[in-house]
């Protein structure tokens, strides 16, 4: 068991083509993922390093089975091919793509709304979209969606969610003795189509996994949220990380901004409404497998 | 992206919204033209990014176009210290020469991002001209609220509720309830990640006007707003960070003596934050990104070390997709390029780390190396204490 992708995930690759789309789905597929083919508008019927090319998403899902895709399509034209496969009633929709514009993932969000409202309506599975501008989810041994490598990954008990890209990779690192159920960056934009809850309530329903680590940073309240949803929903273990303790204040967000969330985000507020909830919060990032491991152990 | 007043007030005119009528100028002699064009009574305004202009002096009334020109001399070249621009404060290079209104009310109305809640929301308060952190913390409840979808605009009963909040009646009602709509639009199609109009004049006319205001753009929409783009002033910015994003870097310039060069911000963010917890203070924040070559790291290299402050380095890298092999070479070029004047730390992690080690230990420069975050930061600090 893991949580949203394993071995029987049916992937395509939007942007197949294109440079990183090219060489990430030969790196996922070298992991062992189930790789079915790729999307560029205009080369279908191609085949492309192997892999079979269609016109559209539509047409993916209907000739190989996909449902689930992985987007590296340009900024400018990334949300669009985020509804497109959402659309096509794609269940997994991991956008890789970072840059793109807030506008464009407000609309995005919205047409997701939408389309999900009608999917269930006819009995069909709503989408879920992981990112924009996240390293993907990984479940060791079964499928790699994403851009993280691959081979820092055992299966095991620990679950991962993270903000952060490359702070995932070191909570991997740590954890490689006890290994990981499934890790899920959910990307840094300040729109992300899974938020910490989305993974944590996964997590808690996901019997392969025993305990999880949460990587925080400064910005925005999802942490707070988070720490609320956990202390009403989630029996298992958690450790938490908040990157950011150092930075300095008002460089990124905006007052305007600090304002409407209520005067949070910063790591020290984070870190406490963690504590609160009897989270494991650890200051240093250097303790994040420690921690889990001995709080597994005590489980 | 920030952008100046006046470059705020020209975006917001092309969508009809008020504003005072007014004229930029760089010397005092234009000053004066402007002054007499706009009827002799005037208000001079200092240009630059940073808010509190009217506290730090740079913003004054002028009777007259004599006045304007003696203000617009004091103001031109002079360094501008508010409570934004840190002590350094900013050269002012142009100031903008807006005719003198006849105020009544003085109102707050301010559009941003609620990322809880996925849309824009238009903040107003009858308590314009200060800040609106001040009036947040005081008395939240003197602030509306209105979220506003941003697919389908300002609906008219949105626009009537904040109308309603600010206490307008009569003409202004009216007038305010189609500045709001504006504004709206204004905001979401130029992609805007603030609109922030403080004060929001009413005059005693009954006209609503925008006397100030601030925006800011997303940067990642700036390919389909080049106009935009080109109002970039980068005289506001950071030399070293302006150089810095031009190689793909990210970075950020702060007091410690600990320069760091990472991938990944939040990674960054991490190491700065162990380096802290070891008794040291970062001296930037650096994300080289995705690639780490031997380019970006020489370039890395000479911005964290134009920085005289820093006395020694650390170099944390979590090989992914990039192999630390790779990664290590990189940085054994661009040390030898760049000649190590101070000590450097390098932690390597990932793909072909064993290769990348051995590519360091061979390379005979003194670089030393170290097995996780917390083993790396305590090396650094220590190197920067001069131990």
């Amino acid at each position: 068991m893991a949580i949203w992708a394993d071995k029987n995930t049916r992937v395509i690759v939007q942007g197949i083509t294109g440079r990183e789309g090219t060489f990430h789905a030969i790196q996922c597929r070298e992991y062992g993922t189930n790789m079915v083919g790729g999307v560029t508008p205009g080369k279908g019927g191609t085949t492309h390093e192997g892999f079979a090319v269609f016109n559209s998403v539509r047409e993916a899902r209907e000739k190989a089975g996909a449902n689930c895709s992985l987007i590296f399509v340009p900024p400018p034209f990334a949300a669009d091919a985020v509804m497109e496969a959402a659309d096509a009633g794609i269940e997994l929709i991991i956008c890789i793509t970072e840059g793109i514009p807030v506008n464009d993932m407000i609309r995005a969000h919205d047409f997701l709304k939408k389309s999900n409202a009608r999917a269930i309506q006819s009995g069909a599975a709503p989408s879920r979209l992981i990112g924009p501008n996240c390293p993907g989810i990984i479940t060791p041994g079964e499928a790699k969606i994403g851009i993280m490598p691959g081979h820092i990954h055992r299966p095991g008990p620990i679950g991962i969610v993270s903000r952060s890209g490359t702070l995932t990779y070191e909570a991997v690192g740590q954890t490689r003795a006890l290994g990981q159920s499934t890790a899920v960056g959910i990307g840094g934009d300040p729109l992300p189509g899974t938020n910490f809850i989305d993974c944590l309530a996964a997590f808690e329903n996901d019997p392969a996994t025993e305990a999880i680590i949460m990587i925080g940073e400064i910005g925005g309240s999802a942490e707070e949220e988070a720490a609320a949803f956990v202390k009403a929903n989630v029996t298992k273990p958690v450790v938490a990380f908040i990157a950011g303790q150092t930075a300095p204040p008002g460089r990124r967000m905006g007052h305007a901004g600090a304002i409407i969330s209520g005067g949070k985000g910063t790591a020290s507020e984070k870190m406490d409404a963690l504590k609160a909830v009897g989270i494991h919060v650890v200051e240093a990032p250097s303790e994040m497998g420690a921690k889990v491991a001995e709080v597994w152990k005590g489980r | 992206m920030k952008v100046h007043e006046y470059q705020a007030k020209e975006i917001l005119r092309r969508y009809g919204v008020p504003t005072p009528r007014g004229i930029v100028v760089d010397n005092p002699e234009a000053a004066r033209a402007a002054a007499k064009e706009l009827g002799g009574r005037v208000v001079v305004k200092a240009q630059i990014h940073a808010g509190g202009r009217g506290k730090g002096g740079g913003v004054k009334l002028a009777k007259d176009s004599d006045e304007a020109v003696e203000l617009a001399k004091k103001i031109i070249g002079m360094t501008l210290i508010t409570h934004q621009t840190g002590p350094e404060g900013r050269i002012v290079g142009k100031v903008l020469i807006e005719e003198a209104l006849n105020i009544d009310k003085e109102l707050y109305l301010g559009i941003t991002l609620d990322r809880r809640i996925g849309m824009p929301v238009i903040m107003a308060s009858k308590q314009g001209g200060m800040e609106i952190e001040e009036v947040a913390e005081r008395d939240p409840s003197a602030i509306h609220r209105e979220p506003i979808d941003g697919v389908l605009g300002t609906l008219p009963f949105q626009a009537r509720a904040v109308a309603n909040a600010l206490g307008l009646t009569g003409d202004s009602y009216k007038k305010c309830i189609d500045f709001v709509q504006k504004l709206m639009r204004c905001y979401i199609e130029m992609d805007a990640s603030l609109a922030e109009i403080n004060p929001l004049l009413v005059t005693k006319e009954g006209d609503v006007l925008a006397l100030d205001c601030k925006m800011n753009f997303d940067d990642n929409a700036m390919f389909r707003h080049k106009d935009v783009a080109e109002m970039r002033d980068l005289k506001e910015e950071d030399p070293l960070e302006v150089e810095a994003s031009q190689f793909g870097l990210n970075y950020i310039k702060l007091d410690g003596n600990v320069g760091c060069m990472v991938n990944g911000a939040g990674l960054a963010m991490a190491t700065m934050d162990i380096i802290k917890l070891a008794g040291g203070q970062p001296a930037n924040f650096l994300d080289v990104g995705g690639g780490a070559s031997a380019e970006q790291v020489r370039n890395a290299f000479r911005i964290i070390l134009s920085d005289a402050n820093v006395k020694a380095i650390l170099i944390n890298i979590f090989g992914g997709i990039m192999r630390c092999d790779r990664i290590a070479e990189g940085v054994v070029s661009a040390s030898r390029e760049v000649g190590l004047p101070v000590p450097v730390v390098v932690r390597l992690e990932g793909t072909n780390v064993e290769l990348g080690k051995e590519i360091l230990a061979k390379s005979g420069l003194p670089l030393i190396t170290a097995d996780g975050m917390w083993d790396a930061a305590q090396k650094v600090v220590a190197a920067a204490q001069g131990k």
